[in-house]
């Protein structure tokens, strides 16, 4: 194979992406290559990525993990007793007592396991969970794409589709292209905070249905990039619609921990499915994905996730835990994720220490996204929805024709071309709109407002002077 | 649904270790567990150096306290200085850190007498078979017809096979010779490419080295897929897995003639080179795919098409559970490689700790260095636990009637062939199970010991295997052959 040409053609027909971090990492050496900047380092606030923007880490998880790795720490007396013990108890769930084995089962460590179903029947108000419906995978995005790669056959109008939110994560396009689905949008509403409504969900499948074989509904709750928090009546509508429609429900639940928003609660699918009675709590088929980049963890760099399968036919069940196989996943993070969903207890001794840098790290993002959207909704030609989760702000973006003209011209999409600029001009790296899916013209942009408040009251300061410039220059 | 042989065994094991827990008396207290190349868990201990500095990483605290030594401070603080936000809790570019994939150029170089290695052609991946697939996704059309084939050796672990199958090609096997030390011979791939004609297109050849062994024809049964699902809304066809087994070293000679023949039939080569670092053959020396290349000049080593493959996995290090590997294309066509970029860029990056492992790996302490002497003592006890394994399990195997053990030069397994008695090839077959299956399966009831047989891999019609990891303790391994002499001498009188 010695060019595109001879390629997988699936490969090829992998949507180009507008990633602007090579431009970034090429920023980034100029200046350590001593090149003069209106800025002294590239700031990075389009993924969800808190530790990136200076967010510290919790004590209790580090802590931990550090003793699993190093075992001699056991003994260090300068630790909280409860690290100690929580190390032994989890090194004791390891191959040979080291986090170098391999998992002892492809789908993960069953200690992790059962914690994380405890977890979730906690969290359900006593709705059950079993460990033997629970997978592990290095992040909720490759858990999906297992599940995706099930789904996927046909081509043209036998294709699999799934419906997918419009604006949805901006990983997920790609990761549909890859493994052969399509992509069939429904448009959430922006004027309503983002919510999602049931006629557009028809709409969207009716039309669907004529292009491809929809097989499954994909959900963002608490919604990524844009923070809304579903109602249990939206989600009754959305199970009734998954059950007459024959759909799986594909719920991406990974910022449930960090809902800000005044008089409203994370409620997940699986416990307003079952609190439905029977007739749909024993025949919808809904996949649940968490995983320990949320806000409170934002350990994304440790790649730990998992997905929680209900009312699927046993033997999908048996193929999504035996295609793990082929890529054991990595122990630490699921450590990482069994601490997450078994924080410390009041009365041990890194209760406190705990509860309080969750607290800081909540604290601080409702208050960033507060201040971030009353900001950004000053400026002209900016659009915030208030957020009430998650890590992002999603303003839309009124561009001056003659920036749509010239980015027409330059063959790329006037959002991005806006990021780019602003990136070359002041060194911080925004995500944009057409990543996450827009209509035409319908630009945004998007940024992680999870960051130290001094740092994102330099980025909103470089955005407002920016985004000024362009409107006057573009009058 | 076709049982799997390694889900009946590892089954059964379970079970056994829930009723040893239980205080069920049987002739063994525990169950020894040598079915997987997991040294961790056979006992073998981690580095020092290796954990210390991950655990500094994870909790930066350590690096300012003199708990630990300065040389594993100062390599914690470079690190955590690449990344983002000085938290390996970020993410990272999708390639690798790029300080990192740097060193992993030049550990190459190095490696290979100074021929140039160029960090744009790395890649880190969470495992080396992560990076394979990736790979392997460009190289398969699934839709094509005829299907896209990759030369494949017989025995190869089945991770392999699995992600190839699953993919939608096909495998089209080439046997290694058992009579010349698992050696593989280009008439053999040879024979295999015409095997192939009107059958499938072949795009790519796999080989590994140092090797698992291979050798044997693969029957039909043991490459169509193993369960086909039909259910409401997915259906799909999922393949086994299996592992890798024994290790010969490749000589450069050998080397060469691959070269020549991807090179000559245009196919694509995938270098698996894991176990590069296993080598105790006296006289074997690893030479990697890339240095041969490179030394073959031009216009070889313009055009020869080449993906080389390694882990933070194998080696003394050992650390699977880390997910650490990289792989790095050579030659490869610049606008192939932006989409092999966005491949990778589809799970933002590989694991950060796995990084970290993979650099320790390759950049270990120097003399000189205050971690040096006991990274030294620790690194030599391995390595003569390894080659003391290698040598009582050679012996040992050989010296029982059945076995015929073939040297090992390298990798982390012993495969000895195993000539069963036709009495318990009929017993096999009435109890519905393979016979080196049945093998196992006693073994580990009687003798409280776990090993794969070795028609996971693929054999010869009519030959049987058995393979187990002697990257164990050397305790482990006394009691291993200990419990597998006892067992092999009553089992072989049982069946006469």
């Amino acid at each position: 194979m010695s060019s595109v040409q001879e390629m997988n053609p699936r490969v090829r027909g992998i949507r180009a992406t507008v990633s602007l971090q090579s431009l970034a990492a090429r920023l980034t050496e100029e200046i350590m290559q001593g090149a003069k900047k209106p800025f002294k380092k590239v700031t990075d606030v389009s993924s969800g990525d808190p530790q990136r923007a200076g967010m510290s880490p919790i004590s209790f998880v580090r802590q931990v993990l550090a003793v699993c790795l190093y075992p001699q720490l056991l003994k260090e007396k300068s630790l909280p007793l409860d690290v100690r013990q929580r190390a032994q108890k989890l090194l004791g769930s390891c191959g040979g007592g080291s986090v170098g084995s391999y998992s002892k089962t492809s789908c993960g460590i069953p200690h992790v396991h059962k914690s994380v179903a405890e977890f979730i029947t906690r969290r359900d108000g006593g709705v059950s969970s079993h460990p033997e419906n629970i997978i592990f995978s290095s992040g909720s995005q490759k858990t999906l794409s297992l599940v995706l790669h099930l789904m996927a056959s046909g081509e043209g109008e036998t294709q699999t589709g799934v419906l997918t939110p419009v604006p949805c994560p901006h990983t997920l396009p790609m990761l549909l292209d890859e493994t052969g689905v399509a992509l069939m949008p429904y448009q959430l509403m922006e004027g309503r905070g983002w919510a999602l409504d049931l006629d557009e969900l028809h709409q969207a499948l009716k039309t669907a249905r004529g292009r491809c074989e929809p097989r499954a509904i994909y959900i963002s709750n608490p919604g990524n990039p844009t923070g809304h928090v579903q109602d249990r009546k939206t989600m009754e509508e959305v199970i009734r619609f998954a059950a007459t429609e024959g759909l799986v429900l594909l719920a991406e639940e990974v910022y449930q921990d960090s809902v800000f928003g005044q008089g409203r609660e994370f409620l997940s699918y699986k416990k307003v499915l079952f609190e439905m009675g029977k007739k749909y709590s024993e025949t919808v088929e809904l996949i649940s994905f968490n995983s320990i980049s949320s806000a409170s963890m934002g350990e994304c760099g440790l790649r730990g996730g998992y997905m929680e399968v209900i009312n699927m036919d046993p033997a999908v069940n048996n193929y999504l835990r035996s295609m793990q196989g082929t890529s054991s996943p990595p122990v630490l993070p699921q450590l990482a994720l069994e601490v997450m969903v078994n924080p410390p207890s009041p009365g041990d001794p890194s209760y406190e220490t705990y509860t309080q840098e969750i607290r800081r790290t909540l604290t601080t993002l409702s208050q960033n996204a507060q201040r971030a959207c009353e900001f950004l909704n000053d400026l002209p030609g900016m659009n915030c929805q208030p957020a009430m989760a998650g890590v992002f702000l999603y303003p839309s973006l009124h561009l001056p024709p003659q920036m749509i003209e010239e980015a027409k011209m330059l063959g790329v999409e006037a959002d991005v071309l806006y990021c780019q600029r602003f990136l070359e001009e002041e060194g911080v790296c925004l995500g944009s709109g057409c990543e996450n899916g827009q209509e035409d013209q319908n630009y945004h942009i998007r940024l992680c407002v999870l960051a130290p408040p001094a740092t994102l009251e330099e980025v909103l300061a470089r955005l407002r002077s920016f985004h000024l410039l362009q409107l006057g220059r573009f009058p | 649904m076709k049982q799997l042989e390694y889900v009946v065994l590892a089954r059964r094991a379970s079970q056994i270790m829930e009723e040893l827990r239980k205080g069920a008396r049987k002739p063994y207290s525990e169950v020894i567990d040598v079915s997987w190349g997991d040294p961790h868990r056979a006992g073998v201990k981690p580095l020092s150096f290796v954990r210390q500095v991950l655990a500094a990483c994870l909790y930066p605290e350590l690096v300012n306290s003199n708990k630990l030594p300065v040389d594993v401070r100062q390599r914690a603080q470079r690190l955590l200085g690449q990344c983002a936000g000085g938290s390996i809790g970020s993410y990272t570019a999708t390639a690798g850190i790029a300080e990192i994939v740097h060193r992993v150029s030049e550990f190459i170089t190095r490696r290979d007498g100074g021929a140039p290695s160029h960090p744009e052609n790395i890649f880190i991946s969470a495992g080396s078979q992560w990076a394979l697939q990736n790979i392997l996704k460009v190289l398969v059309n699934s839709k094509s017809s005829p299907k896209t084939g990759v030369l494949t050796p017989v025995p190869c672990h089945c991770t392999t096979t699995l992600s190839i199958m699953g993919l939608g090609a096909v495998v089209i096997p080439y046997y290694l010779s058992e009579e010349q030390g698992w050696e593989l011979q280009v008439e053999e791939l040879d024979r295999a490419l015409e095997s192939a004609k009107g059958v499938c297109n072949p795009v790519a050849l796999y080989v590994i080295n140092p090797g698992n062994p291979s050798g044997g024809k693969i029957s039909p049964e043991q490459r169509t897929p193993k369960y086909i699902f039909v259910s409401k809304n997915m259906y799909h066809m999922v393949v086994f897995h299996a592992m890798l087994p024994v290790g010969h070293i490749q000589r450069r000679k050998s080397i060469q003639e691959v070269i020549r023949f991807v090179s000559e039939k245009k196919l694509f080569l995938l270098a698996d080179e894991v176990y590069q670092g296993c080598v105790y053959g006296e006289k074997s020396e690893f030479i990697s795919y890339k240095r041969v290349l490179a030394e073959m000049g031009p216009p070889l080593s313009d055009t020869v098409e080449l993906a080389s493959f390694h882990s933070a996995s194998k080696g003394f290090m050992g650390e699977c559970g880390m997910r650490g590997g990289y792989v790095e294309l050579i030659n490869l066509d610049p606008d192939v490689m932006k989409y092999i970029y966005k491949l990778f860029s589809k799970d933002s990056c590989a694991p950060v700790l796995g990084q970290i492992a993979l650099d320790l790996m390759i950049n270990p302490p120097q003399p000189g260095d205050p971690s040096y002497p006991l990274y030294n003592v620790e690194t030599q006890n391995i390595r003569t636990m390894l080659v003391h394994n290698v040598k009582r399990a050679f012996e040992v195997v050989n010296s029982l009637p059945g076995f015929c053990c073939q040297p090992v030069e390298g990798g982390a397994f012993a495969f000895p062939r195993l000539h069963l008695p036709p009495k318990a090839i009929q017993k096999a077959k009435e109890v519905g199970l393979q016979p080196d299956t049945f093998y196992c399966i006693r073994l580990l009831e009687e003798a409280g010991v776990l090993i794969s047989p070795g028609c996971e891999y693929g054999q010869k019609e009519g030959t049987h295997h058995i393979r187990f990891c002697i990257m164990t303790s050397e305790v482990m391994m006394e009691e291993l052959l200990r419990r597998l002499t006892c067992f092999h001498t009553q089992f072989m009188k049982d069946f006469s």
